[in-house]
Order: structure tokens, then sequence, then C-alpha cells
């Protein structure tokens, strides 16, 4: 592998294997030796199905993997520090100031009995010491970031009060409410229709642009991530099967699945009579443990007999741009 | 909030008024003549009379109900057929026990059940959680008397820790006379409370605004009171709430077993001596406290929760 530390980057993740079981020695493994890292300032993308360990992944840097999910080896470096060597309360002060997430499901996602503005205060407060009076100027100042109309009569709201569209809103404004360095976004626009996803992501790039956040995009859509990323990791089946800037690996993927992925992302052109949208063959990933070689070999056009011993090691295709099919997707 | 306060309240008035109906109706579904099943056969028919013109039972029926609802308004709940004094009087002086017999199994059980009910949840499927499972099926599956009996024997005979009947008046005469008792209430009742706390809040800390408030650095504490606890307390409120009608009825045989002259023993007493109008009144009294409480669960409920006071302006 070829690993270099950069001191530009925020965040590295470095062979770090996830699994699941009542104790760590009995755990099977999810996420296999995953490696990245994001630059400061910058967005990765982090693109695949459900169950390739994408939201896993964001668990871990979180450190808030549900029961029974452990981390078996690897590191998490912030900023120097590793993630995963810290103590219960710097765990705590980190996400309260350094990191934000929004999460998938606006509608699940807010406390349903509580006004907006007292969970914003409780987060100002919790990260930054300051009074209740500041805390609500701030969170007023918060939501007039993400462009949520009328933000002082919002805060007197309850959640169920608001669109799908405004809550997303309104945990973005938690998320940065201590300008944390880095932004964890999970799917943040699949719940959301097309014109309310779009303005989420608009929303999104600013956040980068002006504070200089770096984001975490987690999306199943290529067509988000190629909008949206300066670089993106393609998972499949707990590993990194391709990476590199988003346009080298948008215009010239080299891992069969990254291919078909990027060939199932609808287009605005209307399609020839009789044109069937390319759609990846096989059942989707199972709950059946990895036992070796490349996982989407079974559903590979491909595929060929030496799959079952590709040891999945991220192979150089150009400058940056990297993938785990020796065989260069041919 | 003031706009659902102001129904909720007309819906308790109008309960009040269906409760004093089924009530009064109590006297006049009662088969034969009720003067004489009160008195017995052996009474002669001029004392028949007189006792049923004393009871204006002689008018038309809703002559008889306006004249009882009135009464009722007022305050006067008739005389006792037997005891040869007022109802009030007669209620008033079982009422202490009662009352306080039943606040104090609540309070135990309320407790007892919310911390072990939070426990059993956050060590959901752990040793623990499994056995405070197990223990609250037990507890559920014991009959109230056999516990009390069993209480009174170990606390009371074996080690006189407390005395096994009677009651003596006052707080610290209530605390050693009631304890035993109470605990005999509350045994099932936190059994109960645990069991439905402990659900809905792994349901709670199950969602996704848990994982949210978790992903801001809240501590683990925070995180349970102000955002688990609160919503998942309404069922288990709603749970309390009819529980407490079972208790009005449910304290009489423990009160017989611990000898509590509480209106549970004064119901058994009334039943026997065939006194319908304290039988009457006794039932008016549990009911409307069935009421209240269903009244004071709702109005906790919406307080608690937005999206209940949103249902109800909606619906």
């Amino acid at each position: 592998m070829s690993e270099h530390v950069r001191d530009d980057e925020l965040l590295q993740i470095s062979d770090l294997r996830i699994g699941f079981g009542a104790k760590p020695g009995e755990a099977s493994p999810i996420v296999h030796g995953l490696s990245l890292s994001i630059g400061r300032g910058r967005i990765l993308g982090l693109v695949g199905e459900s169950g390739s360990g994408k939201s896993l992944t964001c668990r871990a840097v979180m450190r808030l993997l549900p029961d029974g999910g452990h981390v078996l080896s690897g590191s998490v470096i912030f900023d120097g520090r590793d993630i995963l060597a810290m103590s219960k309360s710097e765990v705590l002060a980190f996400r309260s100031s350094e990191i934000g997430m929004v999460f998938q499901d606006p509608f699940s996602s807010l406390n349903p009995t509580r006004r907006i503005g007292s969970q914003m205060i409780e987060a100002i407060r919790n990260a930054l010491n300051l009074s209740k009076e500041d805390a609500e100027r701030r969170a007023v100042s918060l939501l007039e970031e993400v462009e949520l109309p009328n933000p002082a009569a919002k805060l007197r709201m309850y959640p169920h009060e608001l669109s799908g569209g405004m809550r997303q809103r309104v945990m973005l404004a938690i998320a940065m409410a201590a300008r944390p360095s880095l932004l964890i976004a999970d799917e943040p626009t699949t719940a959301l229709d097309t014109t309310t996803q779009a303005q989420i992501l608009e929303l999104l790039r600013r956040i980068r642009d002006v504070d200089g956040t770096s984001i975490l995009l987690v999306s199943h859509d290529f067509g988000v991530i190629a909008e949206m990323c300066d670089d993106v990791a393609v998972m499949y089946g707990g590993f990194i099967v391709e990476s590199g800037p988003v346009e080298e690996v948008y215009l010239r993927p080299k891992h069969p699945y990254t291919k078909a992925l990027i060939a199932s992302v609808p287009t605005l052109a209307v399609p020839e009579r009789g044109y069937r949208r390319p759609t990846i063959p096989g059942p989707p990933l199972g709950t059946t443990p990895y036992a070796s070689g490349c996982p989407f070999a079974p559903r590979c056009a491909l595929a060929r007999p030496e799959c079952e011993d590709v040891s999945m090691t991220l192979l150089p295709v150009a400058s940056a741009h990297t993938s785990a099919c020796p065989f260069g997707g041919e | 909030m003031l706009n659902y306060l102001f129904r909720r309240l007309l819906l308790g008035l109008a309960q009040l008024l269906g409760l004093v109906i089924v009530v009064f109706l109590i006297l006049q579904a009662v088969p034969g003549d009720p003067v004489r099943i009160m008195l017995g056969e052996r009474v002669p028919a001029e004392y028949v009379e007189t006792v049923r013109e004393r009871l204006g039972l002689n008018e038309p029926m809703l002559t008889q109900l306006w004249t009882y609802l009135t009464r009722i308004v007022t305050g006067d709940l008739g005389e006792s057929v037997t005891f040869g004094q007022s109802i009030q009087t007669l209620v008033a002086s079982r009422m202490e026990p009662s009352a306080y017999l039943i606040t104090y199994g609540l309070l135990l059980a309320v407790i007892f059940g919310g911390v072990l009910g939070v426990f059993a949840a956050v060590r959901s499927g752990t040793v623990a959680d499994f056995t405070l499972r197990i223990l609250a099926t037990a507890l559920l599956a014991m009959p109230a008397f056999w516990v009390g009996l069993v209480l009174a024997l170990i606390f009371g005979i074996a080690w006189g820790l407390f005395p096994v009947s009677g009651y003596q008046p006052g707080l610290v005469g209530a605390f050693r006379t009631l304890t035993l008792p109470a605990i005999a209430i509350a045994l099932s009742l936190v059994a109960v409370v645990l069991r439905t706390l402990r659900s809905s809040m792994k349901r709670v800390l199950d969602s996704e605004y848990i994982e949210a408030a978790r992903a801001r650095g809240y501590s683990e504490n925070r995180v349970l009171a102000r955002h688990a606890l609160r919503n998942a307390v309404t069922p288990t409120i709603s749970i309390v709430a009819v529980v407490v009608g079972f208790l009005i009825g449910g304290t009489a045989v423990i009160e017989q077993v611990f000898s509590i002259p509480g209106l549970g023993s004064l119901l058994v007493q009334a039943v026997e001596r065939r006194d319908y109008p304290v039988v009457q009144a006794i039932a008016l009294l549990a009911g409307t406290v069935v009421i209240v409480a269903g009244l004071v669960a709702d109005l906790l409920q919406a307080a608690l929760d937005p999206r209940v006071r949103n249902a109800i302006r909606n619906g």
C-alpha cells in the first residue's frame, strides 16, 4: 500500500477493520482493512450500496459503533490524534466541538418532543461555554447561515412543524454549532425530494467554501458524488475498490463495480426506444461472511478464475487514482 | 395547550356525570325491592315504608336521579342504613389509611420500577436485564394477598420490624403500619412499571435522534435524562393511571390481610351488610379517582409531548 502521511490531511484512516459479534474476539469482520484520507477543506465522497460498510466507517470515526460493533484493528488519525485511542471524556469533547454529523433521515434525527431552540441551545452550550442568551443569539445566526427564513420564530417550533428540508438545515446548523473541522454527512439528501436535495448539497458546498470544513459525504448515488466531491472512494463488500480524484474516477473508472455504478446513474437525455438502463446483475451484498478474493467477482461480468485470489490491495492507476482490480476492469 | 386543557377538562366533567348516573343505577338494578333486601325479611312493613320514604325511593326514577345529582353536587352522600352515621363521616374516617396506602404503594412502584426499568433498558441483553425481567414476571404472577402474608411472616413476625396488623394515624404511625402492605401492593406494580418503561425506553434508545444526540458529544447521563426518558415515559404514565383505578378496589384484599380500617375494608363490610348507599358512595369515589387519574395522565402526556396536543387538536 502506498500510504504516505501528508500534513495537509485532516483525517487519515489506516487499515481499519470493523466486525460484529458479542466480543471483539468472536466478531465477524464487515469492513476489511479500509484506508482513506480527507484533506483539509476537501470533500470526500464515500459511495457504495447498502451494506458495503460506508455507514459503519462513519460511525467508527465518531466512535459511535452500534452495539456489537467492534474496531478490530487499524487507526483513525484526526489532526494528529488517534480517535480510537481517546478516553471517554476526550471522545465527548471531540464529538461536541471538532466533528459534526448529519444523518439520513431528518424526520427522525431531531428529538420530536423538544423545541428546535432548546435542542440547538443545548448543543451550542455543550460545545462552547456560552450563556443562555448568547447561545440563543448564536442559534439564530446559525439558522441564518443555513438560510432558514425567520430563524427566531423557528426556534420556538417543534420538529414536526418543519418540512424535511428545513429539518435537515436545522441538523446542519447544529452540526456546525462549534465550527468543527470535519463534517460527516451520511446520505444527507436521500430522504428529501430532488429540489430540496439540490439546495442542501449547495449548502454543504457553501459550508466548505466559507468555513474550510472538510466533508465526508456518504451516498449511494454516484451522480451526487460526482457533482459535489473533490475525491471519491468506492466501497463494495467492506473494501474500498477504487479511489481517486472525482473527475478521474468518474471519467476513467477502472474497477468493474465503479463502471457499473456510473453506468446506472440516470441522465436527463431522452433514452432511445427499447433502451434499458444497465443494472448490476446478481443479488446485492448478503450476510455471508467474506472468505477471500474479490467480493464483487460473483456479480462481475468480467470475472475470471484468478479473481478468487485477488488481494484487494489498491493498485495505482494514475496519480492518486487507485483500483483494487488487477485486471484494470478489462 | 390551553385549548387542549379546556377540552380535556370538559371531557372529564362528562365522564363524571356518566359515572354518577351509572352509580345511581346500581340501586335501581338491585333485583326485587332494594329496601326489603337491605333490611331483611323480618322487619315490619311500616318500617320498610319509612326507610323507603327516607331514601326517597318512592319517587319516580328521574326525580330520584335529579335529587341524587343535586345532593352529590352539594357534597351530601346520604345516610348509611346499617352504620348509623352519615356516609361523609363514615368515608372520611376510612379515607386516610387508604389514601396513604395507595400513595405509598404507588410511590414505591414508580420509583423502583422507574429506576430498574431504565437500568434494564440501558443494560438490555445483559445478565442483569435478563434477571430483572425474570424477576418481574415472577412478581406479576404472585397474588398481592399472598405476598402480604409472606411479608408479614418474615418482616413482621420473624424479624419484628413492622406491626402486622392495624393502623396508626399520623406520618410515623402510617409509615410503621403501612410499609408492609404498601410493599405488597407495590411489588406487582414495580413489575408493570419496569416492563413498560423498559420496552419504551429501549425503543427510544434505538431511535436516530438518540444517536444524533450522542454524536453531539452529550454525556450518556444527559442523553438518558434529557432525550430518552422524557420521550419514553408516556406509555408508563398511561399504565400507572389505569393501575390507580385497579388499586382502589385492589387494596380491599390487602386491607383485610393487614386489618387496616380503610375504604377497601369498608367496601367489603358494606357489601356484606347490603348497605347499598355506602357501596354507591365508594363506587362514586373510586370512579372519581379513576377519572381524575386519567385526566392527570393525559395532561402530563400533553405537557411532555407536543405531538399528543397536536393529535387532539387535529383529530
